[in-house]
């Protein structure tokens, strides 16, 4: 039970403390510093006001030093180190890495995820929220679709693992195939190359449902006129679907689908729990895993190689929140 | 729409049975994780969860007594051999006929029942389906019977054994709570600290602000790999090292852009008149923030909290990394993927069992909180 009431004390600390520091931080400011009396009340007031936003956005903006700006800068200097971080070998690592076949694989592999994932699970979202729309039973069917988002990389991984499993009496697609085709046991998860896709599958099991929910209030928000108006024009369901609601949601597609494409990037307990990485089916984050806590130098070289994927995305989503302040 | 788009009953009918067939695919495996959790060792390895409320035929092995009576040269030994305890330990409640037997183990079911055995040097046995054996032997028994095997049906058992092993043995208990105390802080403090700052940024008015509201979307993306080394040696430099308090100050900043994020575009879109009236009634920024927005922000920061606490109770690369690996710190999703897949890989019921207790606290959040989820998700990603 120890840990509970430690967790407990943290909860009352933490809490209590993030409420201490807002609370006190101000009537410092309003009390001490700065009152709202007294000769110089309008230059207290508005001195006042300069400060407090500080006061409010200090706590969020450390955190955010620390643990993601700093660490760009931080791991991006430690990768120009060697192993033991005592001695600079500049690109070394990025050379070391560029020239071991585990990586290429683990590179190549991530690309696989980074494009099919987003355009498996963006197909089948889409496909869901069309179909739930309409039918009557279609929350149901969403929050069934959407059930998946809840469990963890690791629970979805086992649940998996039963599916895929080489016995034709635990794995359904063994028996499956035994009992449709009469073929003997497949060992989905040592088929090589074709490992990659069926761990994507469970990825795409996972976020289909994230990709549903929001095509689905896109869908929802699309004029009705303009589907009627097609309609009269004599345009069929499919015409309607491709040709009318398709472009008005592309910009959320493309939301859902770098969002996506993000987490395929990042993705590693999948790997860890099916795999380990074997089998060829090696991505970026379960190679860095390789050398966390014994090559800090290659670990951090990894990093920002994924890092450096995801440039791309993080220059966008600047760029679009710039014009939305605008 | 739905008397007009198009709507022949052809179509209708497609949509249901493909949205059906979706809706199986998506549930099928959960369903077997969760049927496979409560069926006993046995059973899982003799039929696929999908049979299992049908009797399962088990081949059960048992040795005969040794009481023999001497019949003529011979000597016979005859008995019931569901009265062997071993043979009783394969099947719960009554076991069924038995369907086939045989005397060696690369042949349990050479046999059918009520047939006559030839095991060679005049020695013969007979089983019959009741269960009921006679074993003829010309050379008095010693003071072992001779093997049985046999195959039986058992009727379908649903137990809870599998529940009761893990969290009693395996740590996985102690795990379940170590989950609980890296999820629950590591939820409240970040939409705290996150709140304050997306008021600032929504409204109120200060150098900067746009480069900062612009600086936490970029950070949105970073990836936690490129953290990990840098964070986990200032966290030894500092002396906080592998622990609980590093792992909530963590996943505090990994959780932090996207709260700012969620909370500052859902409170830039709260009435402008009710702040400024405030204002003018001269409260302070804090007592707006406390008074007016804090409760109107309710539902964004019910549905940031729903996500931080899912994804902290789901995490597994940021508890390997900064929780010590000793056995008293793990969560469960390190023990499962570290301890249950290495030595139990091939224990389903127990893997299974596992995997749903881990998962149940996040399920049961789900389902309960739904819409407060959906609505999160999409404040955030629909402009």
């Amino acid at each position: 039970m120890n840990p509970l009431i430690q967790g407990l004390a943290t909860i009352v600390l933490g809490v209590g403390g993030c409420v201490a520091y807002f609370y006190a931080s101000n009537l410092l400011l309003d009390r001490v510093l700065y009152p709202a009396k007294g000769p110089n009340i309008a230059a207290n007031i508005r001195r006042a006001n300069t400060v407090r936003p500080w006061l409010f956005i200090f706590p969020a903006l450390l955190v955010l030093a620390v643990y993601l700006a700093y660490p760009v800068v931080g791991s991006a200097w430690r990768s120009l180190f060697n192993r033991s971080g005592d001695e600079f070998i500049a690109l070394g690592n990025y050379v070391a890495l560029f020239e071991s076949p585990d990586f290429r694989r683990s590179f190549l592999n991530n690309a696989l995820w980074a494009i099919f994932v987003p355009v498996m699970s963006v197909t089948a979202g889409l496909i869901a929220a069309q179909l739930s729309d309409t039918l009557k039973w279609g929350n149901i069917a969403k929050s069934l679709i959407f059930m998946p988002m809840a469990i963890s990389f690791v629970g979805a991984s086992l649940i998996w693992k039963f599916v895929y499993a080489v016995d034709s009496d635990i794995g359904l697609i063994n028996a499956m195939v035994a009992g449709l085709f009469g073929a003997g046991p497949v060992d989905v998860i040592q088929i090589p190359f074709w490992n990659n896709f069926f761990l994507m599958f469970i990825l795409v099991w996972i976020q289909t449902g994230f990709a549903m929910v929001i095509l689905s209030a896109a869908l929802r928000g699309i004029p009705e006129e303009t589907i009627e108006a097609a309609i009269l024009d004599g345009a069929n369901p499919f015409q309607i679907f491709f040709r009318i609601k398709m472009p008005q949601i592309f910009s959320t597609i493309v939301v859902v689908w770098t969002t996506i494409t993000v987490a395929s990037l990042k993705i590693f307990d999948i790997v860890y729990a099916m795999t380990g990485g074997n089998f060829g089916t090696e991505i970026l984050p379960s190679y860095m895993m390789s050398f966390m806590f014994r090559d800090d130098g290659r670990a951090t070289s990894v990093a920002l190689v994924i890092m450096i994927i995801v440039l791309p995305v993080m220059i966008s989503n600047i760029r679009q929140a710039q014009q939305e302040l605008r | 729409m739905d008397n007009i788009a198009g709507k022949t009953p052809a179509l209708s009918w497609a949509k249901n049975i493909a949205m059906a067939a979706m809706v199986l695919i998506w549930v099928i495996p959960t369903l077997g994780l969760l049927v496979s959790s409560f069926r006993d060792r046995d059973q899982i390895s003799a039929t696929g969860w999908w049979q299992a409320m049908l009797p399962v035929e088990l081949t059960a092995r048992a040795r005969t007594v040794t009481e023999a009576v001497a019949d003529g040269p011979l000597f016979r030994v005859e008995g019931d051999i569901f009265d062997d305890e071993e043979a009783r330990s394969y099947f719960s409640g009554m076991p069924g006929d038995i369907s086939a037997f045989g005397t060696r183990g690369a042949e349990p079911t050479a046999y059918p029942p009520g047939t006559t055995a030839d095991l060679g040097d005049g020695e013969t046995l007979t089983v019959n389906a009741d269960g009921s054996y006679i074993w003829i032997t010309p050379e008095e028994p010693g003071s072992r019977g001779q093997r049985v095997y046999f195959a039986a049906e058992s009727p379908p058992k649903l137990t809870l054994d599998n529940y009761r092993t893990v969290l009693s043995g395996d740590n996985m208990g102690r795990a379940f709570i170590n989950t609980l105390t890296v999820a629950i802080p590591a939820t409240i403090i970040p939409i705290l600290i996150a709140a304050f700052a997306a008021y600032a940024l929504a409204w109120m008015e200060f150098p900067i602000r746009g480069l900062l509201i612009a600086g936490i979307v970029g950070l949105l993306v970073v990836p936690i790999q490129l953290a990990l080394v840098p964070v986990l040696n200032l966290h030894n430099d500092i002396g906080v090292g592998q622990s609980f308090v590093g792992i909530w100050l963590a996943h505090t900043g990994f959780g932090m852009p996207l709260a700012v994020y969620l909370l500052r575009n859902y409170m830039a879109g709260l009435p402008r008149d009710i702040i400024e009236c405030a204002r003018v009634d001269g409260a302070t920024d804090f007592q707006i923030f406390i008074k007016i927005i804090l409760p109107l922000s309710l539902p964004a920061l019910a549905s940031f909290a729903i996500f931080q606490f899912l994804w902290t109770w789901n995490d597994l690369l940021v508890a390997k990394v900064f929780l010590p690996s000793a056995d008293e710190a793990k969560v469960m999703t390190v023990k499962i993927a570290d301890d249950l897949l290495g030595s139990r890989g091939g224990d389903w019921g127990i893997l299974a069992a596992a995997a749903f207790v881990s998962i149940a606290v996040p399920l049961a959040v789900f389902f309960s909180l739904q819409r407060f989820l959906v609505r999160g998700l999409l404040a955030g990603s629909v402009k």
